[in-house]
């Protein structure tokens, strides 16, 4: 399962961050932030509830970036 | 400029401004260096009035750093501002200097900096976006009787939408109605309008020029072309670049060790100094630690590198040529040996029946059985046996049709055994062929298990493709090798005809996979093999290639799906231009990497002898950050390239 989120963050490393502390959350295959385009492209282990992951990836991002925003 | 640009506009503006006002207020009423007691206004008034511009800007950065060190997270830019500006401040106030502006002007300069890079990154942003953006809004569906604009979503198969002049056709389909040009240059890059008239098939996200077009859809928008091109764009940079790579491990390693050694700095001299009973100076080791911090932060390699694969990426796609990711771009760089297939790659791919010989029956009716025997095929030889017969196929005529890849077709028409196909075939039918002494594809065919004649097929070489080797020579490949499953003399023929180094005929698909791996197995390490196809019949190629390039794929899932680099139309000259892309493309990374980690090391080592102060530390962050950005944006130009 792969999805697309808009997302909003400020600088290129706080990017970088945002992508280590997705992979980090659970539910989460693989996880990786384009700066450029402010897309996070999500893959989810199986069976899992997007939503419920998503939330948690916001939560593990908001830890590390303050400013950044995740649409889902 | 959005809000928060703007906002921070304002900051920066208030800010310099006081900071300004009370410089010259400090000049005039304070007190002079040597006289310390002299002057109208004293301490402790300075420090207030000029902790209002730092706090005005520097407030979010303070609160910023002190968030990360409670989430142990200490080491990022906001941390570093902090403590440098903090540090300055400290100084100014034990040694009584009243200098307080440095500190205000480093986070100002910071500042400056940080709005001047979200604006450019914004800026080319939507730029490069602008470039893709082939994002259809609506589709104008007619609904009781009136026109309504809905999301392409909405709109099922074989419903009818309508395309005014000027509007991007959403979702692919056939004119029922209405003829007029198409520009197709988003997807294709070519900016030559195509002419199309009812019964044509159209693909979503060409231009409507002329005249109004009734569609009938035959796919939902999801699998449109358009949709297919935009998620591939999209997820391009999930594919991420060794340098890249690089980069962000860098930056994880570089901020804390330039910490620790500014620490180091900090601490380490004045206690030698101590030691061998000299004054230690702690003030200026501490400014000169402070220094160092201020050039730590990693932004304008992190920023720069991606920056400069998505220009890249953005400038290639203008071209009419989608790069999967910038891993691939990285490789395309490295190419040194270009491994094409004939048919529909450098030839034209369409076939005319040229003449047949020894024929046993009448032209005119081999033909029909071999189309007909053909008919289920999509193959450019099927297909143009079938132009050639020109009338109508009954597909009720043919039974058992059966297709043995790299030999040709069998199968029952009107009850009569017919085969298709070359001479393996007729061998595996155990039947006497005769040869032909033309250049082509030759279809050999048998009725009822006798041999009745052949039919010459040849096809035309592109007229760009003689141009298309050279430029790939001029650009650097090594090597140019053509693989076909036509006869080896045909292929030589072609080949020699626009200069190829190596042809290989008689291959099926099978054998190209082989071929490929043997020229892998070959070539050197750092160099990167690409195959060029047309996508039908050879996607395993396209996958064993270090780089599988897909020409005139547009409108073929399969191609696209396959493929690292896609070439919108079929031209190949765009594959030397794909390459070039890429190298100038890679050098800008490299110049990019180079020039961030010379100028901070440079000013490291300035800054630890004490030579820079923190104004040479700022160009060293924000200066770098700044012409990295810049550079960057040039990958975007492919003009002339």
């Amino acid at each position: 399962m792969k999805k697309s989120y808009n997302i909003e963050v400020d600088c290129a490393n706080c990017a970088n961050l945002m992508e280590d502390a997705a992979n980090k959350t659970d539910g989460i295959k693989k996880a990786t932030v384009n700066f450029m385009t402010q897309k996070m492209i999500v893959e989810f282990e199986d069976g899992v509830d997007e939503k419920t992951v998503m939330k948690q990836v916001l939560k593990n991002c908001k830890k590390v970036e303050d400013d950044c925003e995740i649409e889902f | 400029m959005n809000k928060k640009q703007k906002k921070m506009l304002i900051r920066i503006i208030i800010s310099a401004s006081l900071m300004i006002v009370l410089f010259i207020l400090y000049k005039i009423l304070g007190p002079d260096e040597e006289k310390a007691k002299s002057g109208i206004i004293h301490e402790p008034f300075w420090f207030i009035a000029y902790m209002v511009p730092y706090v005005i800007i520097g407030y979010d950065i303070i609160k910023k750093a002190f968030k990360g060190i409670i989430k142990g997270r200490p080491f990022d830019e906001n941390f570093l501002m902090a403590v440098a500006t903090i540090g300055a401040i400290a100084i100014a106030l034990i040694k009584k200097s009243g200098d307080y502006t440095e500190a205000i002007a480093v986070m100002l300069f910071y500042q400056i900096g940080e709005l001047f890079q979200s604006y450019a990154v914004g800026k080319s942003r939507k730029n490069i976006s602008a470039l893709m953006d082939i994002r259809p809004d609506y589709a104008n569906v007619e609904i009781d009787g009136k026109l309504e604009k809905v999301s392409p979503d909405e709109v099922s198969v074989s419903d009818i939408i309508t395309v005014f002049p000027g509007e991007k056709i959403p979702i692919d389909g056939i004119i029922e109605e209405g003829d007029s040009t198409l520009n197709t240059s988003a997807l294709t890059g070519e900016s030559l309008p195509k002419d199309v008239k009812a019964g044509d098939e159209v693909i979503s996200g060409c231009i409507n020029l002329t005249g109004v077009l009734k569609i009938k859809t035959t796919k939902e928008f999801g699998e449109s072309t358009v949709s297919k091109i935009l998620e591939l764009v999209e997820s391009s940079s999930s594919n991420k670049s060794k340098s890249e790579a690089f980069i962000s491990k860098f930056a994880k390693i570089y901020t804390p060790a330039v910490v620790i050694s500014a620490l180091c700095l900090a601490i380490l001299p004045p206690l030698f100094l101590l030691i061998t009973k000299q004054s230690p100076s702690w003030g200026d080791w501490i400014y000169r630690a402070l220094t160092f911090l201020v050039i730590s932060c990693p932004c304008a390699l992190v920023i720069s590198i991606p920056l400069s694969f998505f220009a890249g990426i953005g400038g290639a796609s203008k071209e009419g040529i989608l790069i999967k990711g910038s891993n691939y771009l990285e490789s395309l760089s490295k190419t040194k040996y270009v491994v094409f297939d004939k048919t529909g790659t450098l030839t034209k791919g369409v076939f005319n029946v040229n003449c047949i010989h020894h024929n046993t029956m009448d032209e005119e009716k081999l033909l029909e059985y071999a189309a007909h025997c053909e008919s289920a095929s999509s193959h450019p030889i099927s297909i143009s046996l079938k132009n050639a017969y020109g009338k109508e196929i009954d597909s009720n005529r043919v039974t058992e049709i059966k297709e043995i890849s790299g030999h040709g077709i069998t199968a029952k028409v009107d009850e009569l055994k017919i085969a298709a196909g070359n001479e393996k075939l007729m061998e595996s039918l155990g039947l006497e062929y005769k040869p032909c002494h033309k250049n082509g594809t030759i279809v050999h065919m048998a009725v009822n298990d006798e041999y009745a004649g052949h039919i010459v097929i040849s096809d035309e070489v592109k007229p760009d493709s003689k141009e298309a080797i050279s430029n790939l020579k001029k650009a650097g490949v090594k090597k140019t090798v053509m693989l076909t499953g036509d006869l080896e003399k045909v292929g030589k023929e072609v080949g020699d005809s626009l200069g190829v180094d190596e042809v290989y005929g008689n291959l099926l698909p099978a054998d190209k996979v082989s071929k490929v791996e043997e020229l892998i197995n070959k070539k050197g390490r750092n160099e990167v093999l690409a195959f060029v196809g047309d996508g039908i019949n050879d996607a395993p190629v396209l996958a064993r290639a270090d780089i599988g390039i897909a020409m005139g794929a547009l409108g073929s899932d399969a191609a696209i799906e396959a493929a690292d680099v896609v070439l919108m139309d079929d031209n190949p000259v765009k594959i030397g231009k794909a390459i070039k892309i890429s190298r100038k493309c890679l050098r800008i990374v490299y110049e990019n990497i180079a020039f961030a980690l010379i100028i901070k090391f440079a000013c490291l080592i300035l800054g630890a002898f004490g030579i820079a102060n923190m104004w040479v530390a700022i160009f060293a962050d924000v200066g770098v950050m700044v012409i990295a950005v810049l550079n960057a944006i040039r990958a975007l130009n492919t003009k002339n390239l």
